[in-house]
């Protein structure tokens, strides 16, 4: 019943998406008219019309984030500290005795993630290297992906960048960039979507009530009130594909981290937000 | 791993009125889930907060299953004195949590 009673709704959203201009646009108004031929793809959003989906947020949510108090993340980012400065493994050693103080040698760094590795010849995510870290460094497991203290760890590293720009400039990561560009346009899942329909030709406008964003991941990891606690952006894309009924990549996949790399991409020069607060 | 944020301006004038700011991480399970095999996750929340300072109650509440995850509570009081402020925060599976702020009135 549930299953049959979604397939209009496909057609419904479809006809939604048409592009509309002007001042309806912003307003967020459907548009009854339009077909499926209608999805065509938009360019690349210009760079100084990009904006972080904080902006669209309501003044309490934007309150939450602005304080460290109030921000739930920060509760991750304390776990985090906490973490960095325990030893682990084999070798007895915690990320501060190598790397010291975080506010010093991890500055940046998450804002210029995922970085190529040039031993592995591939682009590796923050979490990635946090666990390559444990695993040749610490000689401890590698945390699961989306585990409690793995978001905590990255929370507390991306918190240091907060403020500073997106960095994207390592040639080595186009063609990272370029795969995930394609995955980003490429239509997938029973709703024959892709990312871009949304989030380059529709932003601004409403889905289901809710601001449709451009997608920049200035804020990851951050806390989503909707989730109760702290996810990777890993975790945010596969609410997205479940949301096109697509078949999720795993997380640590090599098409995430593509996508990730992208988007990073994407969003370059943007302020980093970590830990952000999403409704 | 369980912690507590408290947030609360260190040295009030005397006669001021000061927000305090509380945040602590808890899943405040509903009772009302089940897992991916059917079985019940069993209540897991906290139920009462109560903030005292110099040992007089200023504020309490009693939390129930619709409060979200890592419950952020604030509330006002007078700054009257130097001393100390005490939250506890008690709840299901005998969970308690305390935390304390000295304050300095001027």
């Amino acid at each position: 019943m549930k299953r049959a009673a979604l397939v209009p709704s496909a057609f419904a959203f479809a006809r939604a998406t048409r592009r509309l201009a002007g001042p309806v646009r912003r307003l967020g108004a459907v548009a009854a008219a339009g077909t499926l031929s209608s999805l065509s793809l938009a360019a690349d959003i210009p760079l100084n019309e990009r904006r972080s989906s904080y902006e669209a947020m309501s003044a309490a949510t934007k309150a939450m984030q602005d304080d460290d108090s109030a921000n739930p993340a920060t509760l991750w980012v304390l776990d985090g500290e906490a973490l960095w400065r325990a030893s682990a493994g084999a070798a007895g050693r915690a990320c501060a005795d190598c790397h010291g103080e975080a506010s010093q040698s991890m500055r940046g760094v998450a804002a210029r993630y995922p970085a190529y590795d040039a031993k592995r010849q591939t682009p590796v995510d923050l979490e990635g290297r946090i666990n390559i870290c444990r695993v040749e460094q610490q000689q401890a497991a590698a945390l699961r992906l989306e585990s409690k203290e793995l978001l905590a760890l990255t929370a507390y590293l991306a918190r240091q960048s907060r403020g500073l720009p997106i960095e994207s400039n390592d040639n080595r990561l186009a063609p990272s960039i370029e795969a995930g560009r394609q995955l980003f346009q490429r239509r997938q899942g029973q709703l024959n979507l892709a990312c871009a329909h949304c989030h380059d030709d529709h932003w601004g406008e409403k889905l289901a009530g809710n601001a449709v964003p451009q997608g920049h991941p200035t804020g990851y990891p951050l806390y989503r009130l909707e989730w109760q606690g702290v996810g990777s952006l890993q975790r945010r894309l596969r609410n997205c594909m479940i949301g096109m009924r697509a078949e999720s990549y795993a997380f640590g996949s090599p098409e995430f981290i593509a996508l990730e790399t992208y988007l990073m991409w994407r969003a370059r020069g943007m302020p980093m937000e970590s830990p952000a607060v999403r409704p | 791993m369980a912690r507590a944020l408290i947030k609360v301006s260190p040295n009030p004038r005397r006669g001021e009125v000061i927000e305090i700011k509380t945040l602590i991480s808890h899943e405040m399970e509903t009772g009302f889930r089940h897992s991916t095999t059917g079985a019940a996750i069993p209540r897991d929340i906290i139920t009462t907060f109560v903030a005292t300072y110099n040992g007089e109650e200023i504020f309490s509440a009693q939390l129930f299953p619709a409060i979200a995850a890592n419950p952020f509570i604030t509330f006002y009081t007078i700054a009257k004195e130097s001393g100390t402020l005490e939250f506890r925060w008690t709840g299901d599976n005998g969970y308690a949590a305390s935390e304390q702020v000295k304050i300095a009135v001027e």
